[in-house]
């Protein structure tokens, strides 16, 4: 009586995919919504600044002056966008965003420099956006650092001291991510979350539906065990899902240019263990919520947090520890680990085996508290 | 096996303050075709729902086909038959789907889901209808649909809500016919209904209002027991009485 029997199981499963096949609209926005997500965000989530706009104010015009301006346009960091005659007009630049640095080289400087004195030469930074502000500063003073040692290399080898070499060269290789494109690594955080965004709303309606349709009732008088029921309602989605992400996948690694270092098999493999979590998570929502409105609004409530608390959009290193315990609990977290081990390093499943037994755990768990909350009552 | 498929002492369910079904005491003798009677809002419903182990009864004790209600729900679902008020199978589904459906969920045989889905099809005359959506059923033929899905793993008791609310006479008669065929071979019938001529071919019969069973015994008992010529009389006169009744109590308070 009390044990799991595969017909009633199957003949959900059956039951789910006739109705999927039917449901048109869903079926297209399950399929078509990652896609459009994974576009919409992969340009909007562009964290690497270049062509911070730059107005200059140049009061000594000269070989030398803009021979500086022309180190800070070579990095393609910069890009000068406006020549202005006066501090007020550089400010009002400034407030009404239209530049994002003001660069003011002081009357003396090309006098300074030819007799030897130290010039200074100034930078005005809108601080507004932090990630654009320490963009420019950081690389003005290696730009100017830059121009300062070969000055005075110039300057030496004038007094006789021949060719000069660095006392102190730091070279660095950058490892899994050599160009440091942001793209490189949000994008696989962006499968990722766009797959748990599709997959929790597509069974967080399922049992919610059936209570708004009437159809539990007739449900709930059947023998049939909540496992047989919540396993028969997320196979087929697990399908569907699948699909989505191998086409989420294309997408990323052909038009994004985001290659896969490790093995796809793996990769494959433990989307669908994700993909299985987050279906589970989506039916927990589906046995609290009391109408299909209250499990959007839950779904989106749990979106919020994961987004934060994953790591996709901050690194969980360096968040307090309370909170990193806190991005313990959220499956997409794992998930992040994978995709960037797998797509990033190349990493194999023994690199990867404290996420996988926490996403496995997290499952079971989930679908422990589903069972224990669904009752077969309509009440 | 005792003689009755359906016993309740003290039954009673409470929504907040709302007692909608108060200390209710009945049996239902095995093979017979109980009617249960009320107006609406009178609690049948949620007797029903009790019976069937959708709801829990907030007090009282039950026995269906001698399982108990409160603990030994899913004994009672592999073997009940249930009909409720409100369609309540997929709309999204053509007959046949959800015929196959429930044939899987009460785990029949290949041979024996063909077999039976045959019978029930030429049964509920839904030949022809096979490949229909449900949704797209008039009210009639829904409720044809819905009883034979209820009836798919033979159930030893069926459990019928209004099963003829909206349906035509013509439909009205043929189901009633099924239901009396269907009790000739053996099988208790619980039904409710507003039609008093549907409830003048009933073995039994108990009335309940406000969620207190007020009357019970056979059509000819009560008439005779009320004076009245026909059960519509019954039905009238129960009603004013315990109105008026009630009115005295509330005007003593
Ligand atoms: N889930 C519920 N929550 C709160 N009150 C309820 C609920 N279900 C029923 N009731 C109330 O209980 C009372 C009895 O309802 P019930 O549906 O059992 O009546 P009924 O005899 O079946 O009526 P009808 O002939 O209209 O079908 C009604 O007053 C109803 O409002
Ligand atoms: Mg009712």
């Amino acid at each position: 009586m009390r044990r799991f029997v595969w017909g009633r199981y199957w003949s959900v499963v059956k039951k789910e995919v006739i109705q999927i096949k039917r449901d048109r609209p869903s079926l297209a926005i399950a399929l078509v919504m990652p896609l459009m997500l994974l576009f919409l965000f992969g340009y909007a989530v562009n964290t690497d600044v270049n062509d911070i706009r730059m107005a200059v104010w140049n009061q000594s015009p000269s070989a030398a002056s803009r021979e500086l301006i022309d180190q800070f346009v070579h990095t393609k960091i910069f890009q000068v966008t406006a020549s202005v005659g006066g501090y007020r007009e550089l400010e009002a630049m400034l407030d009404d965003g239209t530049a994002d640095v003001g660069l003011v080289i002081g009357p003396d400087y090309t006098r300074q420099k030819d007799r030897g004195e130290s010039a200074h030469i100034q930078m005005l930074v809108n601080g507004s956006d932090p990630n654009i502000a320490r963009t420019a500063v950081s690389n003005a003073q290696l730009i100017v650092q830059h121009q300062a040692i070969s000055l005075q290399e110039k300057k030496l080898e004038k007094q006789g001291m021949g060719e000069l070499t660095m006392p102190l060269e730091l070279e660095t290789r950058v490892l899994f991510n050599p160009n440091m494109e942001s793209i490189v690594f949000n994008i696989p955080g962006l499968i990722g979350l766009i797959m748990q965004n599709v997959t929790m709303i597509l069974t967080a309606f399922s049992l919610v539906r059936e209570k708004e349709r009437g159809t539990m009732e007739q449900l709930v008088v059947t023998p049939i065990r909540p496992l047989e029921l919540m396993l028969g309602k997320i196979t087929p989605y697990v399908g569907v899902g699948l699909f989505s992400f191998c086409l989420v996948l294309f997408v990323g690694t052909a038009w994004f240019g985001v290659p896969v270092k490790g093995s796809i098999g793996l990769l494959v493999a433990l989307s669908v263990l994700f993909l299985v979590t987050t279906l589970l998570l989506g039916i927990f929502i589906s046995t609290v919520a009391k109408t299909q409105l209250q499990a959007m609004q839950m779904a989106f409530a749990l979106i919020l947090p994961s987004v934060l608390l994953s790591g996709f959009m901050f690194p969980r290193d360096s968040m307090p520890v309370v909170i990193q315990w806190l991005g313990g609990l959220v499956p997409l977290t794992y998930f992040l680990e994978i995709l960037r081990g797998i797509f990033l390093k190349g990493v194999g499943a023994e690199a990867l085996w404290e996420e996988i037994v926490g996403m496995g755990a997290f499952s079971l768990v989930i679908l422990a508290v589903a069972i224990g909350r669904f009752r077969k009552k309509i009440e | 096996m005792s003689a009755a498929a359906i016993t309740c002492q003290q039954l009673t369910k409470r929504f907040g303050e709302r007692v909608a079904v108060n200390s209710l005491t009945l049996t239902v003798p095995k093979g017979s075709i109980y009617g249960f009677l009320g107006p609406n809002g009178s609690g049948k419903s949620t007797t029903i729902r009790m019976l069937c182990g959708l709801m829990t009864p907030t007090t009282g004790s039950g026995t269906v086909l001698g399982y108990d209600v409160m603990t030994q729900s899913e004994e009672i679902k592999q073997r009940i038959g249930y009909m409720s008020q409100k369609f309540s199978l997929y709309e999204d589904l053509t007959v046949e789907e959800n015929l196959d459906f429930y044939a899987g969920v009460y785990q029949l045989g290949a041979a024996e889901r063909r077999k039976r889905k045959a019978e029930l099809i030429e049964m509920a005359g839904l030949a022809g209808r096979e490949k229909q959506l449900a949704g797209s059923l008039s009210g009639g033929w829904k409720q044809r649909l819905a009883l034979s899905c209820a009836l798919l793993h033979k159930p030893e008791l069926l459990i019928l809500d209004e099963p003829t609310a909206g349906v035509d006479p013509v439909s009205r008669r043929i189901f009633w016919e099924v239901i009396h065929e269907l009790a000739e071979q053996g099988i208790t019938v619980l039904v409710t209904t507003h039609y008093m001529d549907e409830a003048q071919t009933c073995d039994w019969i108990g009335f309940i209002f406000f969620g207190n069973l007020l009357a019970e015994g056979t059509p000819q008992e009560l008439i005779g027991q009320m004076g009245a010529n026909n059960l519509e009389d019954v039905f009238i006169e129960l009603v004013r009485r315990e109105e008026a009744r009630q009115a005295a109590e509330g005007g003593a308070r």
